[in-house]
C-alpha cells in the first residue's frame, strides 16, 4: 500500500479546514439568540380543551401507551357525558401525535414549548384544569392548519447564510 | 526440539473485553476479543443490551399504534422503517395509496437516506481518529436536513409521519422551496467534502484494503445495502423490486470491486449523490391530491400474512405481518438489517490490529436498535 | 551578601553570563528563571486557549466564550477545576514510581527551554554545544512516560506506555539528523549562532530538512496525527488512565509544554528566531512560536490517526533514508561550494526535496496487511 498523490490529499484537507476559519461559525447563542421551532412541533404536552371534549375517549383507545385516564359519568338531565377526571401522565407519552389525530372534536392541541423541564416526577402527571391551554402552555398546529397558519415560520438553516458573517 | 526463538518469546493470547460502553458511537455492543499483541485472532459478540421486545408490544397495540413503535428500530432513520411497516400492513388490506402521498414518501425516504449516511461516515472517521471534523461538517449539513423533517412532522428524531394509507399530514408550503434550496446547498457541499478528504492519503493508509469482505462471502450472509454493493454486488432493491414510484426516476447503482473500508465509504458518498438526483426529479414531477387515503379510524385488515421490504439506508428492512382479521396484528416480524449484516464481522476482522478493528466496525453501519429490537 | 568562593573564580562553566550583565551571574540566572517559568505557564494557557478557539472555527462552531471575555479564562478554570479532584492512586502501585513519573516528565521540558534565545544574548544559558543539548534532555522525558505505565499497575497503560517508548525512540533518528543538516550550515551548534548565521532563513535552504523536522516533531510530543498514545483510549487506555487530580494536570501540561519548546525550536532553527524588522525582537520570537504552534493545530483537525505499524514505518523507511540523503547533500553543497550565495542553495534545495519526495512516496510501503491467524 503505497502513498498515492504525494501528499496533495493531505494539503488539499488542510486548504479546506482553513478556509473555514473565515467562515461565520454555524452556531446560536442559545439563552440569547432562539430559534424558531416548527409549526407543527409535537412538544412537552397536551393542551385539552375542556368546552370541546365530550368524553369519547378516543384519544384513550389511540395512545399506543396508555397514558389518558378519563373517568366520565352520566349526566341524564343534558343527555351527555360529564367528563370527571382527565388525567394525562405525560411521563409515559412519547409525544407520537396519535391522540391529537384521533379526537374527532378537535379538543386535543399538542404543546408548542421546549422548556418545560419538572422537577419532581409527580408533577409530570396532569390532570384536568393544568392541562388547558395558558400563556406558558402554548398551542402547536399539529394536525390544525389554522393554528399552525398564526405561528412564527420555522427557521431554517438553509435559508440562514452562514457562509458570510451576518448577526442572526 | 526447542529453538532459541520459542525459549525467549512464550506469548500466549489474551482476552480483551470491548465492552457494552463504548466510546463509538454505535450503541450497547459488546465484543469479547482475543489478541496476540495487537492482533485480533477471534471475536466473539454478545448483544442483546437493548432488547425492548418491539415484536412483542406490536401485539399489543393497535396497527396505526404500532408505528410509534417501528420508529425506535433504526432510531436513527425513522421515515424508513415506518415506510416498511405501512407498505407490508397496506399490502395486506389491500389499500391503495393515492399518488401524491407516494411523492411525499420517497421524498422524506430520499432525504432520510442522505441524513443516514452522514451519520455512517462521520462516525467512521470519528473512530478512526479525525477528532470531529468531518462529523461537525456533515452534521452541520444534517441539521438542514432535518429542518425539513421537521417541518413534515414535527419532530426531529421518532417522526411517526407515515400512516397506513398514505402520510400523516400533506406538506407545508414553504416546503418544496427549502428543499431547493437544499439541493444546491448540498450538491455544492458533497463537491467540498470529496475535496477535503477523497484523497487523504492517511484515510487512505487506514482504509484501502482493509476489513476485505468478499463477494461470496457477503452473498452467502446475506449481507445487504451498502455493504454488499462495496463488495461488487449491484443489488438495489429500488430497481429490483422496485415499490412506491421508483421506477419513475432515473438513478444509477454505485458499486465498488474491493469490498474494503475505503469502498464502503465510497459507496456511501455516490449514494447520497444519487438520493439528490431523486430529489429533484421528484420535487419537479409532484402533483396534487389527498396526502391519506379515505380509512377507518381502526384498521381491520383480512386474515392472512405479508412480507414488504425496503432499501433502507443500512440495507433490506422486511416486515413480515401476520393478521387474524383483529385491530391488533397478530405477529409482526422485523428483518433486522443490521444484524444480518453484522455477521460477518468476525470474518472480516480476524487477521487485523485492534485501532483496524474499530474502523471496519464503524464502516458496516449498525445500529443497535436493530439488531437487539 | 558573602560571595561564595566558586563565584570568585568564575569557572568555565559560568562564562554563559554576557559580560556586561548587570549584577553578575547569579542575577542573570534568577531573572531568566523568572521569565522562563512565567513564559512557560502563561504560554500554555495562551496555547490551549488558542487550540480550544482555533480548532472550534475550523469545525465551523465557536470554542468555550462563556469563561471570561472570549473564553480568555477557561485555562484558570481548566486548572482550578483539575486541582479540587481528589488524587486517586491504586493500591497495588508502585508508589514512589507512580508519584515521581509526572515530575520526571515535565522537568526536562522546562529544562529545554534555558537555551532557547528570545533575543541576541537572551538566554538562560549560552551554550556552546546548545541543540545537543536540547536533543539529549528532551530523551529523558521518554523515562517519564514509562514510569508512569509501569508505576500505574494496569497492562493497558504499560502496552499504552510500551508504544510510546517505540515511537519516540524511531524519531529521534530523523529528528538528530535533521538537525545536523541545520548545524552544516550555520556551523555552530550554539542556539544563538544558529539564529545569527541565518541570513536567509533556513525553511527556504533546506526544505526538506524542515519537513522532516516538522513531522519528527510532532510524533515525538504525540500531537495528531499521531496522536495514538492519548487518545488510543477508543479502545485500551493511554499512560496516563490512573491519574487524576494535578498529576494528570501535570501530563496535560507536558504535552502542550512540549509542543511550545517544538514551536520554540523549529522557530530557531528554520524561521530565523528573533530576526525581523521593526519590532522588538522577542516579540517576533513570540509570533514566530505562534504561528508554528497554529500549524500544529492545523494539522491536528484535518488528519485522521495512523495506526502503530504505520507510525513505524513512516519513521524507519521514509524519513530515516530522506534524512540521510538531506545530510549528504547539504555536507556536499557547503564543502564544495562555500563562497558561492547561498540563494542557488535555495533553488537547488527546494528542486531537490521535492524530487526526493516524491520518489520516497512512490517507494514507500506503509505497514502489514492482513495477517494470517
Amino acid at each position: 500500500m503505497k502513498f498515492e498523490n504525494y501528499g496533495i490529499g493531505i494539503i488539499k484537507g488542510m486548504a479546506v479546514t482553513i478556509s473555514h476559519l473565515f467562515r461565520h461559525p454555524t452556531v446560536s447563542q442559545f439563552p440569547e439568540q432562539r430559534l424558531n421551532i416548527s409549526r407543527r412541533s409535537r412538544g412537552n404536552e397536551l393542551v385539552w380543551s375542556r368546552e370541546k371534549c365530550t368524553g369519547c375517549a378516543t384519544c384513550a383507545k389511540a395512545c399506543p401507551q396508555g397514558a389518558i385516564e378519563i373517568v366520565t359519568s352520566t349526566n341524564l338531565k343534558e343527555n351527555k357525558y360529564e367528563v370527571e377526571k382527565y388525567r394525562v401522565d405525560t411521563g409515559y407519552c412519547i409525544q407520537c401525535g396519535l391522540c391529537v389525530e384521533a379526537c374527532p372534536y378537535d379538543a386535543l392541541f399538542m404543546g408548542y414549548s421546549y422548556e418545560r423541564a419538572k422537577y419532581r416526577r409527580n408533577d409530570l402527571i396532569q390532570a384536568d384544569d393544568e392541562l388547558l391551554e395558558s400563556p406558558e402552555r402554548p398551542v402547536s398546529g399539529y394536525f390544525h392548519p389554522e393554528i399552525a397558519e398564526k405561528l412564527p415560520k420555522q427557521t431554517l438553516l438553509v435559508e440562514k447564510v452562514t457562509e458570510k458573517r451576518k448577526k442572526e | 526440539m526447542t529453538t532459541t526463538r520459542e525459549l525467549v518469546l512464550n506469548t500466549e493470547p489474551f482476552l480483551l473485553n470491548i465492552g457494552p460502553v463504548h466510546p463509538s458511537t454505535h450503541g450497547v455492543y459488546r465484543m469479547r476479543a482475543t489478541l496476540d499483541g495487537e492482533v485480533v485472532i477471534d471475536i466473539e459478540p454478545v448483544f442483546g443490551y437493548l432488547h425492548r421486545g418491539i415484536e412483542k408490544l406490536m401485539e399489543e397495540r393497535t396497527y396505526t399504534g404500532c408505528i410509534p413503535l417501528t420508529d425506535r428500530l433504526d432510531y436513527v432513520s425513522s421515515m424508513t422503517n415506518n415506510m416498511g411497516y405501512c407498505m407490508a400492513v397496506e399490502k395486506l388490506a389491500g389499500i391503495k395509496v393515492p399518488e401524491r402521498a407516494e411523492y411525499i414518501r420517497v421524498i422524506a425516504a430520499e432525504l432520510q437516506r442522505i441524513a443516514n449516511h452522514c451519520l455512517a461516515v462521520g462516525a467512521m472517521l470519528n473512530d478512526a481518529g479525525a477528532l470531529g471534523t468531518p462529523f461537525f461538517y456533515l452534521w452541520r449539513e444534517r441539521e438542514k436536513i432535518y429542518d425539513l423533517l421537521e417541518m413534515l412532522c414535527g419532530q426531529r428524531l421518532m417522526h411517526n409521519y407515515m400512516r397506513i394509507g398514505g402520510v400523516s399530514q400533506d406538506m407545508p408550503e414553504e416546503f418544496l422551496p427549502a428543499l431547493e434550496k437544499l439541493i444546491i446547498q448540498w450538491r455544492r457541499f458533497i463537491e467540498e467534502f470529496d475535496f477535503f478528504l477523497k484523497q487523504n492519503e492517511i484515510l487512505i493508509a487506514r482504509a484501502k484494503g482493509v476489513g476485505i469482505l468478499s463477494k461470496e462471502l457477503a452473498i452467502n450472509c446475506g449481507i445487504s445495502g451498502p455493504v454488499a454493493r462495496a463488495s461488487g454486488i449491484k443489488r438495489d432493491l429500488r430497481k429490483d423490486d422496485p415499490y412506491l414510484i421508483y421506477d419513475r426516476f432515473k438513478f444509477d447503482i454505485p458499486t465498488a470491486e474491493n469490498g474494503d473500508c475505503y469502498d464502503r465509504y465510497r459507496v456511501r458518498i455516490e449514494e447520497m449523490r444519487q438520493s439528490l438526483r431523486i430529489l429533484e426529479q421528484a420535487r419537479k414531477q409532484i402533483p396534487g391530491g389527498p396526502a391519506k387515503a379515505e380509512l377507518p379510524h381502526l384498521v381491520h385488515p383480512p386474515a392472512g400474512e405479508a412480507y414488504a421490504h425496503i432499501e433502507a439506508p443500512k440495507g433490506e428492512l422486511g416486515f413480515y405481518i401476520v393478521s387474524d382479521n383483529s385491530i391488533a396484528p397478530y405477529r409482526c416480524h422485523v428483518r433486522p438489517t443490521s444484524l444480518i449484516n453484522l455477521t460477518a464481522l468476525r470474518e472480516m476482522v480476524r487477521g487485523w490490529k485492534v485501532a483496524d478493528l474499530i474502523i471496519i466496525f464503524g464502516s458496516i453501519d449498525i445500529t443497535m436498535g436493530e439488531v437487539d429490537r | 551578601m558573602v560571595i561564595p568562593d566558586f563565584a570568585l573564580n568564575v569557572p568555565l562553566a559560568m562564562q554563559v553570563t554576557p559580560a556586561d550583565w548587570p549584577g553578575g551571574y547569579w542575577w542573570h540566572w534568577l531573572f531568566f528563571t523568572i521569565i522562563i517559568i512565567a513564559f512557560v505557564l502563561i504560554m500554555v494557557m495562551g496555547v490551549i486557549y488558542i487550540e480550544r478557539r482555533g480548532m472550534g472555527r475550523m469545525q465551523s462552531r465557536l470554542g468555550p466564550n462563556r469563561t471570561g471575555p472570549f473564553g480568555l479564562l477557561q485555562p484558570v478554570a481548566d486548572a482550578i477545576k483539575v486541582l479540587l479532584k481528589e488524587n486517586i492512586v491504586p493500591a497495588t502501585a508502585d508508589k514512589v514510581v507512580h508519584w515521581l513519573a509526572p515530575i520526571i516528565a515535565f522537568s526536562p521540558v522546562l529544562m529545554i527551554f534555558a537555551v532557547i534565545p528570545f533575543q541576541n544574548g537572551a538566554l538562560l544559558a549560552d551554550l556552546n554545544i546548545g541543540i545537543l543539548y536540547i536533543i539529549a534532555v528532551s530523551s529523558v522525558a521518554t523515562v517519564g512516560v514509562f514510569m508512569a505505565g509501569w508505576g500505574s499497575s494496569n497492562k493497558y497503560s504499560l502496552l499504552g506506555a510500551m508504544r510510546n517508548v517505540a515511537a519516540i525512540v524511531s524519531y529521534e533518528i530523523p529528528l538528530a539528523l535533521t538537525i545536523v543538516g541545520v548545524i552544516i550550515f550555520s556551523g555552530s551548534l550554539s542556539m544563538n549562532q544558529i539564529v545569527v548565521a541565518q541570513d536567509i532563513p533556513y525553511i527556504l535552504v533546506q526544505p526538506l530538512g524542515f519537513l522532516l523536522f516538522f513531522i519528527a516533531a510532532s510524533a515525538e510530543i504525540n500531537r495528531s496525527p499521531f496522536d495514538l498514545m492519548e487518545a488510543d483510549s477508543e479502545l485500551t487506555a493511554g499512560f496516563h488512565t490512573e491519574y487524576s487530580g494535578m498529576k494528570f494536570a501535570m501530563f496535560y501540561l507536558v504535552e502542550y509544554a512540549e509542543a511550545i519548546a517544538m514551536s520554540a525550536i523549529i522557530t530557531t532553527l528554520f524561521l530565523s528566531g528573533w530576526r525581523g524588522p521593526w519590532l522588538p525582537p522577542w516579540l517576533w520570537f513570540l509570533i514566530k512560536t505562534i504561528i508554528v504552534f497554529f500549524v500544529m493545530v492545523w494539522t491536528r483537525t484535518t488528519l485522521p490517526r495512523v495506526r502503530i505499524d504505520q507510525l513505524m514505518a513512516l519513521a524507519w523507511k521514509f524519513l530515516f533514508p530522506l534524512a540521510l540523503v538531506n545530510l549528504f547533500i547539504a555536507a556536499i553543497e557547503v564543502l564544495v561550494w562555500p563562497d558561492i550565495s547561498q540563494w542557488i542553495f535555495v533553488g537547488a534545495n527546494i528542486v531537490i526535496a521535492a524530487l526526493l519526495v516524491i520518489l520516497g512516496s512512490k517507494l514507500f510501503k506503509i505497514g502489514w496487511g492482513r495477517l494470517e491467524v
